[in-house]
């Protein structure tokens, strides 16, 4: 089995692991060739301009979308026999908020693996099911119809259902994408206290400004893996004009990493 | 009551067991905005039985099953090949498909009439709810009576099987038809076969629009799949009540649209009936109509006419 060489110990360790990961459209790779080992007990940031293959690559690595090459491990084990380690949380605006369902029904939705075909949902269900809820501050709301909720809160409902799912890793396709502030502020609060769990969290993320504040680890991503490591180590000028091909002023550059002097020297 | 027993009881049976097995289904064809499919596969059934008649040479229940669900897969895979060909939405694709497969239908049918074969569009297109006579039915005895119920025309035996067997799956697929409605992407996440899950309930819409088809035409099986339960979406906001509200506007348009047509033209004094499926699924979009005036949820907040 030559696949499994490369199964090191740091994979073995990783909650998810991608060797060669290559999705195509079309005949058009929007994700070639992706090495990444997400480190465990890491709140990593997926980084890269729009039709990087950010999302793709998630959700090809989870086997939502099909891959033309590459293996995911989880743990080191083929993913095919360890999802239910892996949380999804969608982006919010993929699905249908008039679907007739209560919050405390998506957010049960997360028990659908503890869950079979003769079982209904019963009282201890519902009660992880607000425990999930409380913990994202919508308690208030287990009985309101999703539609009335607005972003944000709607966002808080799909973390919530991410959360009782129990799992080591829980992957966010951009969780801050249109909420406000104190939304926003919210869940960092509970990703990072998901981190101090020893859980750990892989993000796309559109937001440079904020990837230093919210996140240890970082992917930079445009179809390549241009850079990967620690956000002090790889979270530089240099690696961010690769990664969005120059499109970001010095201006913007200098904002996101500080000092170009010191943003180089880091990046030695 | 005699009189009942054999002309009415099973035709207002088989209604009712149609118009709620297609209203089930229908719910989730309504979520998932794919009403159409309903539409597209009992089209579709028409080119299937003329072709397996034109094969076999008989009109067999069988072979008619047969070639009408070949003819279903055969639509819903080309569906999908001129969506992602043609690069068109999907409600287009099934347009052109079951349009030009049901005109294919109803070329072949004329073409093959000289046969002189009882097989003609107006049967297709609304059935023969009033031919299900129970000649044995001659009072409620006969309900206990093993001969008189051996007489029973065979389409209700047909289509009370196809609605358990629908029952049946949407019991044990709730969970996985509700998460794939929803939300596919989390759906494939926990591995409840979202796709899998689609390509069964489009079997079994297949499926009982065919059993359907052959009972009562394809008028009130389209109309089924759609009116009750996009007038029940309008209702509430739970899909277990949706569910319910839906078979209850099921039950009400055949018994009543059965009634109607019977004995309506009468009231007004004309010496007639109408054809029943006609008048069930003229009262199921009555419903739908009602309910997109007076619904209480019909003004749903982030609500947009196309998804």
């Amino acid at each position: 089995m030559n696949r499994a060489a490369w199964v090191s110990e740091e994979v073995a360790a990783s909650p998810l692991a991608v060797q060669g990961l290559t999705v195509s459209y079309d005949h058009r790779p929007v994700v070639y060739s992706v090495d990444f080992v997400t480190p465990p007990g890491s709140m990593t940031a997926i980084v890269g301009p729009n039709g990087a293959g950010k999302s793709t690559l998630l959700k090809a690595a989870m086997g939502i979308t099909r891959r033309l090459t590459g293996d995911v491990r989880v743990f080191g084990r083929p993913i095919e026999e360890m999802s239910r380690h892996i949380a999804y949380v969608p982006q919010r605006n993929s699905i249908d908020w008039d679907f007739p369902a209560t919050v405390i029904d998506v957010v049960a939705m997360g028990l659908f693996r503890n869950l079979r075909w003769w079982q209904f949902t019963r009282r201890r269900h519902r009660e992880q099911a607000m425990e999930s809820l409380a913990r994202v501050g919508m308690e208030a709301f287990a009985e309101r119809q999703i539609g009335q909720l607005s972003g944000g809160q709607q966002q808080r409902v799909f973390l919530a259902r991410a959360l009782t799912q129990e799992a080591e890793l829980t992957i966010l396709d951009e969780p801050f994408a249109g909420v406000d502030a104190a939304t926003e502020k919210a869940i960092v609060e509970v990703l990072k206290r998901l981190r101090e769990e020893g859980r750990t969290l892989l993000c796309v993320h559109h937001d440079l400004a904020t990837v230093r504040d919210y996140f240890d680890h970082v992917l930079l991503l445009n179809v390549r893996r241009i850079a990967a490591g620690p956000v002090e180590e790889v979270f530089t000028e240099r690696n961010l004009q690769a990664t969005y091909g120059g499109r970001l002023s010095t201006v913007q550059l200098t904002r996101l990493v500080g000092d170009p002097v010191a943003a180089a020297q880091r990046s030695e | 009551m005699s009189d009942f027993m054999m002309f009415s009881l099973v035709p207002l049976t088989v209604a009712v067991i149609i118009g709620m097995t297609c209203a089930l289904l229908g719910n989730f064809l309504v979520l998932r905005r794919q009403s159409l499919i309903g539409d597209a596969i009992s089209h579709v059934a028409l080119p299937g039985i003329v072709v397996s008649f034109l094969l076999t040479g008989m009109l067999s229940s069988a072979a008619m099953m047969l070639g009408a669900g070949v003819s279903a897969l055969i639509t819903v895979a080309m569906i999908e090949l001129i969506r992602r060909l043609g690069r068109v939405e999907i409600s287009a694709a099934m347009g052109v498909t079951f349009t030009s497969l049901f005109a294919v239908g109803v070329l072949l049918l004329e073409w093959h009439q000289a046969g002189g074969v009882h097989l003609d569009v107006e049967h297709a297109l609304y059935g023969n709810l009033e031919s299900l006579i129970w000649f044995d039915g001659t009072g409620p005895a006969a309900l206990f009576d093993p001969v008189a119920l051996a007489d029973l025309p065979p389409q209700l035996a047909r289509v009370a099987w196809v609605g358990l067997l629908v029952v049946i799956f949407v019991a044990v697929f709730r969970r996985h038809l509700v998460l794939g409605s929803f939300d596919p992407d989390f759906a494939a996440s926990v591995r409840a076969h979202p796709v899998l899950v689609d390509l069964l309930l489009v079997t079994m819409v297949a499926v009982a629009a065919i059993a359907a088809f052959e009972a009562v035409g394809s008028i009130i099986v389209i109309a089924m799949f759609i009116c009750p339960a996009a007038a029940a979406r309008l209702m509430t906001d739970r899909l277990v009540a949706q569910i319910a509200w839906s078979q209850l506007f099921a039950v009400i348009s055949a018994v009543l649209g059965y009634l109607l047509a019977g004995h309506g033209p009468g009231w007004l004094g004309f010496d007639a009936s109408v054809s029943a499926a006609g008048t069930i699924a003229t009262l199921a979009g009555l419903i739908l109509l009602l309910a997109c005036l007076w619904g209480p949820r019909r003004h749903r907040t982030g609500v947009t006419a196309s998804p």
